[in-house]
C-alpha cells in the first residue's frame, strides 16, 4: 500500500463514522518581522508544516516529540485558538454535523467549542488565582450561558466529585491546592460542558510521579465513563505508551511516524523514532546496562530555517546524500495503519 | 572498607519562614565512597536540593541554618570551615552542576573567560595554561570547534550545549566529587541521553564520585551504583541500585516504582498511584512521615519516627517500623488508589 494522504479526497459529509476528526495538510507559520515602525516580514517559523492525520471516536491519540517540534501549535490550531496558515480540520460535531473548524464562522465555532475542550500543562498558570474553584469550574457554563446559578453550582459539585475532590472545596482558591489537585480542577472545568473531545497538552508533565499516576488513572476513568476522545500531548514516551491507543511522532513541524501503540513501540520504522525510544531510560538497572542507545549528533535545527529534503537528514544515522537532503519523503502507509515518512524505513527493536 | 570520601552525619537544615520552621532536611546520614555514583531520588520538596546546598556550603543565613550535623569530606568537617576555605573547595575538589545552566553562567562574559577564571582560581597555572586546559575541557565534553567556542557567550549555546559547558567547567579542576542537581531535567530526552552518556564516560575515566539528584528513576537505573530515597526531609531507604529496584523494602519506594509508567511494559489498566500527597515539612506530626499514605501503619507509626536500620539485602537500610514483617509482594492497589494488602482489596 502506498497511497499518500494527498490522494485521499475528503468530502466533509463523508467523514467515516468512526472518525471524530480529520486533519488535512495543516500548516501553521509564525511570521518573523523586523523594523519598528514599518514591520516587514523577513521569514517565518514553520511550526507545523503540512501534517495530516485522523482521530478515531473514543480513542486516545498520543502526540509526542521534543520541545519545539510543534505539538502545542498543532493542538491550538486544530481548536482554532490559532488561525491556521493553510489546511482543513474536519470535526464531527453532535450539534452541527461535520464542520471544517479551519474555516467555520464565529457562531459555528462557538457551538463546537462546547464539544472540544483543552487542558493545559501548567496547573499553576492556567487557573486564575483570584477566582474561587467554583467560579473557575463554572466559567465555561457562564460564558456559554448554560443553566442558572443554582444548576451551575450543582454541576460544579458534581464535577468536583467526578475528579476526586470534595464538594466542600468549591469556595477555596487555587493556591490552597497541590499541583495534582489543581490539575484535577482544570480537568473538572474542561468537563463542565460535557465535551466529546479533549485535547490534553502535557497534563501531567509538571507533576511528581506518584501524583502523575493519580491523574492518569482519573483520565482513564473519565474516558470510560463519558466515552471521551483524547488528543494526548506529551514528551514522556512512557506515559504516552500507557495511555494511548495510537501514537504520532513529530519532528520539526512534520509528522514522521504514526501507528498503533504496540506497533510503534515494538516495531518502530523511522530513524528518529528509533533514537527517541532508545533514549528513554527504563527504571531497571539490568535492562539499562544492556541497552544500546542511538545517540544523535548535534542539536535540533530551528524551524525558521528547516533543512531541505527530509528535515531529519542533518542528524539521521542512515541518511544518504543526494536523496535525503534533496527529496522530501512522503508520509506513506507502509503497513496497515502504520504511517512513516522516510526514504529508508526499517523495523528495529529499540525499547529492550 | 575504604575510608568514605564524603560522610554526612545527622544533618538537619531548617529555614525560618512566615508560616513556621521548614524542616527541609531533618536528620539524614549517608556515606559516599571514592568513585561511587549515588542517586538521590524523591518527590518535589523532599529535601534533595537542600542536601546538596548544605554540602556545598550554600545555605544562606539567617533564613537557612544547619542546626545539627557533620559533613566530613576526606575526614575534614566542612561545616567548621570559613567562607574562604569553602570557596577553595567549591569548584575545586567538589563541583556542582545545576538544572538550569543559565543561572550558573554569567551572561555578560564569554564562556572562555568564565572557564579560565575558574581554572586560575583553583589551579596553580598561568592564564595561557588555563586557556589550554579550558580548550581541552570543552573538547572532552565533545563541543565541536572548542577553540572558537571560547569566544562565544552563553546565550549562543543551546540548552544541551550549555549543560556540556557546565560539565566542562565542573570537571576542569578534576574534582573528587561532582554534585549534579537534576542536570538533564530541562533537556529533551535525546539530549539527556547524550549528556548522561558523557557524564558516565568522564566519571568513569577519572574515578569521580557523583551525587546525582533526580526524580527520574530511569536515569538512576542507568547511572548509579547506589541510591537513597528521600521523603519529607528524611532518607526512607538506601542501598545498591539492585536493592532498591528489585527488592524495595519501604512502602514508599514500592509505591514510587509502581506508579511509574514504563517504556518497556505493556501496562495493566491502572498505575499504582500513591493516594494523597506528601506532608508539609512545616509542623510535621510525630511518627513516620509516610504514615498517612501507608497501608501498614500501626499505632507505633504515629508515635515514633522510624530510624534507618538494616532490612532486605545485606547493607540495605530502611526507615520503617514494619520493614521485616511485611511482604511487599502481597501489596496491591484498591479502586481508590490506596496501597493495601492483597487480601483487603475490595473492588
Ligand atoms: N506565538 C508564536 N510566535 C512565534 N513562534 C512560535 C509561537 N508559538 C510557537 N512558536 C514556535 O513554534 C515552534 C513550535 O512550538 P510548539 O510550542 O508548538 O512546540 P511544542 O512541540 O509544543 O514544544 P514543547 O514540548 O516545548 O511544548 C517553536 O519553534 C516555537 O518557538
Ligand atoms: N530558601 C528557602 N527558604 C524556605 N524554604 C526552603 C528554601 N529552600 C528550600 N526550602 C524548602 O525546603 C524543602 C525542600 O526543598 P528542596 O529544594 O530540597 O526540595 P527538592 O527535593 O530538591 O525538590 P524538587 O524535586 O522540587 O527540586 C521544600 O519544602 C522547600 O520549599
Ligand atoms: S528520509 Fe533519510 S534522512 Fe530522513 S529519516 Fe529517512 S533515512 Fe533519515
Ligand atoms: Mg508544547
Ligand atoms: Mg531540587
Amino acid at each position: 500500500m502506498s497511497d499518500t494522504v494527498e490522494e485521499v479526497q475528503v468530502d466533509p459529509s463523508q467523514l467515516p463514522d468512526d472518525i471524530i476528526m480529520r486533519v488535512n495538510h495543516l500548516v501553521k507559520e509564525f511570521p518573523i518581522s523586523k523594523g519598528v515602525f514599518f514591520k516587514k516580514q523577513v521569514g517565518a517559523v514553520q511550526a507545523v508544516s503540512d501534517i495530516s492525520f485522523e482521530i478515531r471516536e473514543g480513542e486516545t491519540l498520543g502526540l509526542v516529540g521534543e520541545s519545539g517540534c510543534g505539538k502545542s501549535t498543532t493542538a491550538r490550531t486544530v481548536l482554532r485558538l490559532l488561525e491556521p496558515t493553510a489546511g482543513d480540520v474536519y470535526f464531527r460535531s453532535k450539534e452541527r454535523g461535520v464542520v471544517n473548524v479551519a474555516t467555520a464562522d464565529r457562531r459555528v465555532l462557538n457551538d463546537i467549542r462546547e464539544e472540544i475542550q483543552i487542558v493545559f500543562q501548567d496547573p499553576y498558570a492556567s487557573l486564575n488565582p483570584r477566582m474561587t474553584v467554583a467560579s473557575i469550574i463554572a466559567e465555561p457554563m457562564t460564558v456559554h450561558d448554560e443553566g442558572n446559578k443554582q444548576s451551575r453550582l450543582d454541576r460544579v459539585k458534581e464535577l468536583l466529585k467526578v475528579v476526586g475532590l470534595s464538594p466542600e472545596h468549591a469556595n477555596r482558591y487555587p493556591h490552597e491546592f497541590s499541583g495534582g489537585q489543581r490539575q484535577r480542577i482544570g480537568i473538572a472545568r474542561a468537563l463542565a460542558l460535557r465535551p466529546t473531545f479533549m485535547v490534553l497538552d502535557e497534563p501531567v508533565s509538571a507533576l511528581d510521579v506518584s501524583i502523575q499516576a493519580q491523574v492518569l488513572n482519573l483520565l482513564d476513568d473519565l474516558q470510560e465513563e463519558f466515552g471521551l476522545t483524547y488528543l494526548f500531548i506529551a514528551h514522556d514516551l512512557s506515559v504516552v505508551r500507557h495511555i494511548s491507543d495510537r501514537v504520532a511522532v513529530m519532528y520539526l513541524g512534520k509528522m514522521v511516524e504514526l501507528a498503533d501503540r504496540d506497533a510503534l513501540y515494538d516495531r518502530p520504522m523511522h530513524p528518529y523514532t528509533h533514537a527517541l525510544l532508545s533514549a528513554v531510560p527504563i527504571p531497571d538497572p539490568t535492562i539499562e546496562h544492556q541497552r544500546e542507545r542511538i545517540l544523535l549528533e548535534g542539536d535540533i535545527p530551528h524551524p525558521s530555517n528547516p533543512p531541505s529534503g527530509c528535515r531529519f537528514h542533518t542528524r539521521c544515522p542512515v541518511a544518504q546524500e543526494g536523496k535525503c537532503d534533496v527529496d522530501e519523503p512522503e508520509f506513506r502507509e507502509l503497513e496497515p495503519d502504520h504511517w512513516v515518512a522516510c526514504h529508508f524505513p526499517e523495523i528495529k527493536q529499540v525499547v529492550v | 572498607m575504604t575510608e568514605p570520601l564524603l560522610s554526612v552525619d545527622n544533618l538537619r537544615t531548617y529555614f525560618s519562614t512566615e508560616e513556621g520552621i521548614v524542616r527541609a532536611v531533618d536528620g539524614i546520614s549517608f556515606d559516599l565512597a571514592p568513585g561511587e555514583r549515588r542517586g538521590v531520588v524523591g518527590e518535589s520538596g523532599s529535601g534533595k536540593s537542600v542536601t546538596a546546598m548544605s554540602i556545598m556550603g550554600l545555605i544562606e543565613p539567617p533564613a537557612g541554618e544547619i542546626v545539627t550535623g557533620e559533613i566530613l569530606f576526606r575526614g575534614q568537617n566542612l561545616l567548621s570551615l570559613g567562607e574562604d576555605e569553602m570557596q577553595d573547595i567549591r569548584g575545586g575538589q567538589i563541583a556542582m552542576i545545576f538544572q538550569d545552566p543559565m543561572t550558573a553562567l554569567n551572561p555578560v562574559y564569554t564562556v572562555g573567560d568564565q572557564l579560565v577564571e575558574t581554572i586560575v582560581l583553583h589551579q596553580d597555572v598561568s592564564k595561557t595554561e588555563a586557556r589550554e586546559i579550558a580548550i581541552q575541557a570543552l573538547d572532552d565534553v565533545q563541543i565541536p570547534n572548542a577553540k572558537e567556542k571560547l569566544f562565544d557567550y552563553p546565550h549562543q549555546f543551546s540548552g544541551g550545549m550549555r549543560q556540556r559547558v557546565m560539565i566542562a567547567m565542573g570537571l576542569s579542576c578534576n574534582p573528587e566529587l561532582l554534585i549534579a542537581d537534576e542536570p538533564t531535567t530541562a533537556l529533551d530526552v535525546t539530549t539527556q541521553a547524550q549528556i548522561m552518556d558523557l557524564m558516565l564516560q568522564l566519571a568513569d575515566d577519572r574515578g569521580t564520585a557523583v551525587l546525582l539528584i533526580t526524580h527520574d528513576l530511569g536515569v538512576v537505573a542507568g547511572f548509579c551504583d547506589t541510591v537513597q530515597v528521600m521523603y519529607a526531609g528524611g532518607i526512607v531507604e538506601a542501598g545498591t541500585a539492585d536493592d532498591i529496584f528489585y527488592n524495595p523494602q519501604h512502602p514508599y519506594t514500592w509505591g514510587l516504582l509502581g506508579s511509574m509508567a514504563r517504556l518497556d511494559a505493556v501496562q495493566q489498566d491502572r498505575l499504582h498511584s500513591i493516594a494523597g500527597t506528601p506532608p508539609s515539612v512545616i509542623d510535621l506530626p510525630p511518627g513516620c512521615r509516610f504514615r498517612p499514605r501507608c497501608a501498614f501503619a500501626t499505632d507505633i507509626c504515629g508515635r515514633i519516627l522510624p530510624q534507618l536500620r538494616e532490612a532486605g539485602n545485606e547493607g540495605q537500610t530502611v526507615a520503617c517500623h514494619h520493614a521485616d514483617e511485611m511482604d511487599l509482594k502481597t501489596l496491591a492497589v484498591d479502586s481508590s488508589d490506596r496501597i493495601v494488602k492483597q487480601d483487603e482489596v475490595v473492588s
